[in-house]
């Protein structure tokens, strides 16, 4: 009796002690799986936004992610202000109005394709379809192609830096923290 | 302290100190199998012998493939196919084996539902082998990650993507999945170890777990026939073989297990030499290119049923119908509710509940395939939603099955 309560002492000793080394251990491996710091550093992507012609899509690189960047004719402009929802998406630089946008699908991340004549993507992965503000016009996509962190400087547009102009956004909810 | 004797042979030597003898008799010459039995009973062995495949031709990849984003395409493309003699062997054995276990798994899962395999004390064969097929879809999945093609790239892309878990946006999930914010050195490095360390010690665990959840409830039978082991094997020790209902393992349920096996090697190296472009898809040719997805992207032939019952529907529906797919079969068990275990011919509804089963998951395989359009979107989502109704319905309809 006096032996097994021992024995049950030192059992439950042991289990704490590998208790406590279990949950450390666990978060030692989870740490070690984390995005490294120069990983998560080399974070801004620096566009100059006279560069670009109108209707006409470029994909820029960001965090190893494609941008895409569509200057707005005066026609889409138009189009996107009887919008509200259409508008708040465009990012105005000087008097030029640009989409810029994560290109990669809200529904799992393929990168859709742009039909210049129709004004639209098209993702190919599953048939997903946005207008060319990046606003989604048919499922699976649950919402619009989200819209990167940026800061408008004179001419040009700093992806990775939250100004202003993305607050609102994020606000508003015309995107989510991308 | 045991007692040993001065040794007359080496058998004898090994016998006394490992019990050779002993282990020779539980797990082959003294386990038995009924005699009631077809070709589909075979499906294990040539399953184990496909693992064996896998394994040394993996060995071999192992010694010159690099892990590296800048290095790991050329390392398989150019130095294992051209460089190494008869890399392109192990290449094109690792290759057609991945594809082909996964229609041998399939064909051994459904002979077990047609068979009525796990239920009556053999449900822990059917957890114990879809725990097996996860590790294998696990397996599968980081070693198509590693020539960093184009589908490596894009594929690692949409699959990492699911754990955001749709509108629950888990994005700090998925960039913990990668170590990056898209697959890249950290991404390939992981599913690199999982691939050639983490999941092999996975599979090679269960396997053993496998094989004896087998022990207690023995293999079944053509007619689900209970029968009584020890009745039967003392029949057959006694030397009355003929009315014994069981052989042994060894030698005479192998000597036909591996007749079987050595067809399946034939056709298997018949893939292997002529055929081995089915297992290598042509857009995985081109090296990963993260700024530019390939016009379609479709998973290997094996993971299409599944993926075609994420794709007709929105982003969360997809998620819990895809979730439904992958988790719905460990608890078949649970689910028939019916006493028979029996071949499906004779249980009444539950033979049109197994051949729907079946055809619908070889629609939504061909589905899975084609781009989502038109008419091909139609039957995909039908047929999604037939995989989750013949679910639903389960339960009900072998409930008010007749005991035969």
């Amino acid at each position: 009796m006096k032996n097994s309560s021992r024995r049950g002492f030192m059992g439950k000793a042991f289990g704490a002690v590998a208790g406590v080394g279990a949950v450390a251990s666990l978060y030692a491996m989870k740490r070690s799986w984390d995005p490294l710091p120069s990983v998560k550093a080399a974070g801004f992507t620096t566009l100059d936004m006279s560069a670009y012609k109108e209707n006409e899509l470029v994909t820029e690189k960001w965090r190893g992610k494609p941008i895409f960047v569509l200057k707005q004719t005066a026609e889409m402009v138009k189009k996107a202000k009887s919008n509200p929802k259409d508008i708040e998406r465009l990012i105005k630089v000087g008097n030029d109005y640009f989409m810029v946008c994560l290109g990669l699908c809200t529904h799992l991340g393929c990168i859709p394709g742009y039909n210049p004549e129709e004004k639209s993507f098209l993702c190919a992965c599953h048939g997903g379809m946005y207008d060319f503000t990046g606003d989604v016009t048919k499922a699976p996509p649950p919402r619009g192609l989200d819209i990167p962190p940026f800061k408008i400087d004179g001419n040009k547009l700093v992806l990775g830096e939250e100004g202003p102009e993305y607050k609102k956004m994020l606000e508003n909810g015309t995107t989510l923290r991308a | 302290m045991a007692h040993f004797t001065k040794a007359t042979s080496l058998h004898d030597w090994l016998n006394q100190r490992l019990g050779i003898d002993t282990v020779r008799r539980v797990m082959a010459t003294e386990y038995w199998i009924p005699k009631n039995i077809n070709f589909l009973w075979a499906m294990g062995m040539v399953l184990a012998i496909t693992f064996g495949l896998l394994l040394i031709s993996g060995i071999f990849l192992l010694m010159y493939y690099q892990p590296n984003v800048a290095t790991a395409f050329d390392s398989v493309n150019y130095t294992i196919m051209q460089e190494v003699g008869y890399g392109w062997l192990w290449r094109h054995i690792h290759g057609v084996a991945a594809s082909v276990v996964f229609l041998i798994i399939y064909i051994h899962m459904f002979t077990g539902i047609y068979y009525g395999s796990y239920k009556k004390g053999r449900e822990m064969i059917w957890l114990s082998g879809m725990l097996l097929f996860v590790a294998f879809s696990a397996e599968a999945f980081s070693g198509y990650m590693l020539p960093w093609g184009q589908m490596s790239y894009w594929a690692g892309m949409v699959i990492t993507n699911l754990f955001a878990g749709g509108s629950l946006h888990a994005d700090g999930l998925v960039e913990w999945i990668r170590g990056d914010y898209v697959p890249a050195q950290a991404f390939l490095n992981r599913f690199f170890m999982l691939h050639v360390l983490l999941i092999p010690l996975a599979i090679l665990g269960l396997i053993g777990l496998h094989f004896g959840a087998l022990r207690i409830p023995h293999v079944n039978n053509q007619d689900g026939e209970e029968i009584d082991f020890e009745a039967e094997a003392a029949k057959y020790k006694a030397g009355d073989k003929a009315n014994s209902k069981v052989i042994a393992f060894v030698n005479d349920f192998m000597s036909k297990d591996m007749m079987v096996v050595g067809i399946y090697l034939i056709f298997f190296f018949y893939l292997v030499f002529y055929h081995y472009d089915f297992a290598m898809d042509p857009v995985n040719f081109d090296p990963a290119n993260g700024l530019k997805t390939p016009a379609h992207i479709y998973p290997e032939w094996y993971f299409l049923w599944s993926y075609e019952i994420l794709r007709p529907f929105s982003t969360d529906v997809g998620l819990i119908a895809f979730a439904f797919a992958q988790v719905i079969f460990f608890a078949l068990p649970f689910l028939d509710k019916s006493p028979n275990a029996v071949p499906a011919s004779r249980r009444g509804l539950f033979k049109f509940w197994f051949w729907a089963m079946l055809i619908d998951m070889i629609i939504l395989t061909a589905m899975g395939k084609v781009p989502p359009e038109g008419l091909f979107s139609t039957i995909g989502l039908y047929a999604a939603l037939t995989f989750i109704g013949l679910w639903i319905a389960l339960p009900f309809i072998t409930k008010f099955e007749k005991k035969v």
